[in-house]
């Protein structure tokens, strides 16, 4: 069953209800809810979270997938038995003391699905399993799940905005409204049919009906703006790529795409001037570097805020102050600008990226959503000629996926250089010009 | 010495120590010290690791005699004396006394704690000395949420570079940073507590344990030999005359 529904429906509240985990003392409740014709109890129900690396609990993959077993008392032998089955079902053919942290993305989710069926539940619930992985990550999930739930005959409900990944495999679509309870209840034919316009428009990607794409103007030339010469990369001295040559331009936008692991961010770091090439060198362009040195990792911070904006992939990294507006007024504060200008720029960012009634607000209380929209405007508040963003739209629906497309198509349009480090070939494929993909 | 049940090597290491910090003179320091000398050579613990290993206890040792031989209980003659320090018998004696404990308490310490691997000590300190399953657990569990604070502190340290901050003020950052990291730890930590519970961590069911924690002669052995060299030492400063209790009238 695939529950579907737009954020704040409770779709994740009712999954961590059926799994048990929600105590009594928590929140409000009324009504019933029965498993097995029982109170949920974990054990009953298996439960898979969205983010892979908080849910690795042990530091060896045999001891992480034994963990629920030894919680439900199974004894030892009978554990071990388990731990086997559950690994070969998920398809996750590494040895036992394998260190958890080692895998990859997918590899992390299917580890935690294995710890889930090794307790040989009735029911497994997926909360966004596959929202932080690359393709071929969310395909491996997918697999898994679909052959898991087959094999073992277990009820399987699945949150999901992202309705072409999980539509062969579900027979049954829940649509919940916040305040609303089920609204839709069917065959994915049925309800996709019936409310596959509504859905969207609520911000489930429904197929069939695509978001809406920014409409282009025509741009300008394209100046070269920063490029890269036999640049090495990596955290520490050591080199994870190397002989990277790319150029990235003004008017155009540059996608670096690959697997979870690959060098991405770090790429997009290095170029953003934040972190020190390991190897070559990463130069800037006279219109770019405006007398300040061509070397933008030896540029004061306060000298990128108008040459290299970055947007990091989690936007809570760079929040620094209490509320939206103050948060808006940070760069252009550092610039030295006048009151009267940043009073401007911070009007209209909130204004454009439809931040204003949140003006007020904590930026740590926001949606995922929204402060992925205000980590962007503080980077728009210093208008740097480069833009790198990492993942941009990560955790987006389908609703606020659009606007934030439209933000960096006009950007573009108006002659920004723009580099996405991305999974999402929607985005491959509405804004990139180029794409270097690191394997 | 991988082999041995880490809760034994605990032990070990803790015995010792306690025999060790009774008394502050030379003779107890210099027997414990040879003693361990002869025990590490039967452990076979390879010469680069070993001294990689032990490197800061060989640092602290040293700047531990110098304090003391500058500011320690000064007698006897005086050699040097300036501000507050007094270099004189008394404190250099007191000096090569402590360097000598330090490494006598460090040294085995270390050794016996390196190959040490949290999760068969997680598996001996509840199956073994009956510690709580859930507070064990939980902090072990948390140990591996560390490597993940520390890539976030350095993405945090970039990012303030990112937003133009970073030029000035280091020290009123780094609270903010602190709090942020903070924040981002609360986070992670509750995904990671409701993980376990789905898992069914702390359910109302006698908990089974995948991982057997072995406990033999061995491990009686190595407790043991930890506690005999401690005995050892005492007696011979006892013998020799120089035992000084450490918290009685002196």
């Amino acid at each position: 069953m695939l529950l579907l529904g737009e954020s704040g429906a409770g779709k994740s509240t009712l999954l961590r209800a059926l799994s048990g985990v929600l105590a009594d003392d928590e929140g409000e409740r009324e009504g019933s809810m029965l498993v097995d014709g029982q109170h949920p109890a974990p054990g009953r129900a298996g439960l898979v979270l969205q983010d892979p690396d908080s849910q690795l609990i042990l530091a060896r993959v045999g001891d992480d997938v034994a963990f629920g077993c030894e919680n439900l008392g199974v004894p030892r032998d009978e554990t071990w038995r388990r731990v086997h089955d559950a690994l070969e079902a998920v398809g996750l053919d590494v040895a036992l003391d394998r260190s958890t942290s080692a895998l990859s993305g997918g590899q992390k989710q299917r580890l935690a699905l294995a710890g889930v069926i090794a307790m040989r539940p009735g029911l497994i619930l997926l909360d966004e399993p596959t929202a932080n992985l690359d393709p071929q990550g969310v395909a491996e999930v997918r697999d898994a799940v679909a052959r898991v739930a087959h094999t073992t005959g277990a009820t399987l409900v699945v949150v999901e905005h992202r309705v072409a990944v999980w539509h062969d495999v579900v027979d049954r679509v829940v649509v919940l409204r916040a305040g609303g309870g089920a609204v839709a209840d069917g065959a994915p034919g049925n309800v996709l049919g019936a409310r596959g316009a509504e859905l969207a428009a609520s911000g489930v990607w429904v197929p069939g009906h695509p978001p809406a794409r920014p409409v282009r103007r025509p741009r300008p030339e394209p100046t070269l703006m920063l490029e890269t010469r036999d640049l090495a990369i990596g955290r520490s001295r050591v080199a994870v790529h190397d002989g990277i040559d790319l150029r990235v331009t003004g008017g155009s936008t540059l996608a670096i795409t690959g697997p979870n692991g690959a060098g991405k961010s770090t790429l997009g770091l290095t170029l953003a001037g934040l972190l020190p090439p390991v190897g070559g060198e990463v130069v800037a362009a006279g219109v770019l570097a405006g007398g300040v040195g061509r070397h933008p990792i030896a540029w004061r911070s306060r000298q990128l805020l108008t040459r290299i904006g970055t947007v990091f992939q989690q936007p809570e990294h760079q929040l620094l102050t209490s509320t939206v507006r103050a948060e808006l007024a940070v760069g252009p504060t550092a610039l030295g600008l006048s009151t009267s200008e940043i009073d401007a720029r911070v009007a209209a960012l909130l204004q454009r990226l439809q931040l204003d009634r949140l003006a007020e607000a904590n930026p740590f209380t926001l949606s995922g959503g929204e402060k992925r929209r205000l980590s962007v405007a503080t980077i728009l508040a210093t208008r740097p000629k480069v833009l790198v963003l990492d993942e941009p739209t990560f955790g987006q629906d389908s609703r606020t996926w659009s606007e934030l497309l439209a933000v960096l198509a006009e950007l573009v349009d108006d002659g920004t250089a723009i580099v996405a480090i991305t999974h999402d070939l929607d985005l491959v494929d509405a804004l990139a010009d180029a794409t270097v993909t690191l394997s | 010495m991988t082999a041995v049940n880490p809760v034994a090597r605990l032990a070990a290491a803790v015995l010792l120590a306690l025999c060790l910090v009774l008394t502050i003179d030379w003779v107890s320091a210099t027997v414990a010290l040879a003693l361990e000398l002869i025990a590490f050579a039967f452990i076979r613990m390879p010469a680069r690791v070993f001294w990689l290993r032990t490197l800061p206890v060989w640092i602290a040792a040293p700047l531990t005699g110098v304090t003391i031989a500058l500011y320690g209980r000064s007698g006897g003659a005086v050699y040097l004396e300036f501000a507050f320090a007094r270099v004189s018998d008394g404190s250099i004696t007191l000096a090569i006394a402590t360097v000598l404990r330090v490494l006598a308490i460090g040294l085995p310490a270390v050794v016996l704690f390196v190959t040490i691997d949290p999760t068969e000590l997680a598996d001996g300190l509840a199956q073994r000395l009956r510690l709580p399953a859930r507070f064990v657990l939980g902090a072990l569990a948390g140990m591996r949420l560390i490597s993940l604070f520390l890539e976030d502190w350095r993405s945090l340290e970039l990012a303030r570079r990112a937003r133009g901050v970073a030029d000035t003020g280091r020290i009123r950052r780094l609270g903010g940073q602190a709090f942020a990291l903070f924040v981002l730890s609360i986070r992670r930590g509750s995904t990671l507590a409701t993980a376990m519970e789905a898992r069914g961590f702390g359910a109302p069911i006698s908990r089974t344990w995948a991982r057997e924690s072995p406990w033999g002669a061995r491990e009686w052995l190595v407790m043991g030999a930890g506690l005999a060299i401690g005995l050892v030492a005492i007696t011979a400063a006892v013998l020799a005359g120089r035992w000084n209790f450490i918290v009685g009238p002196l």
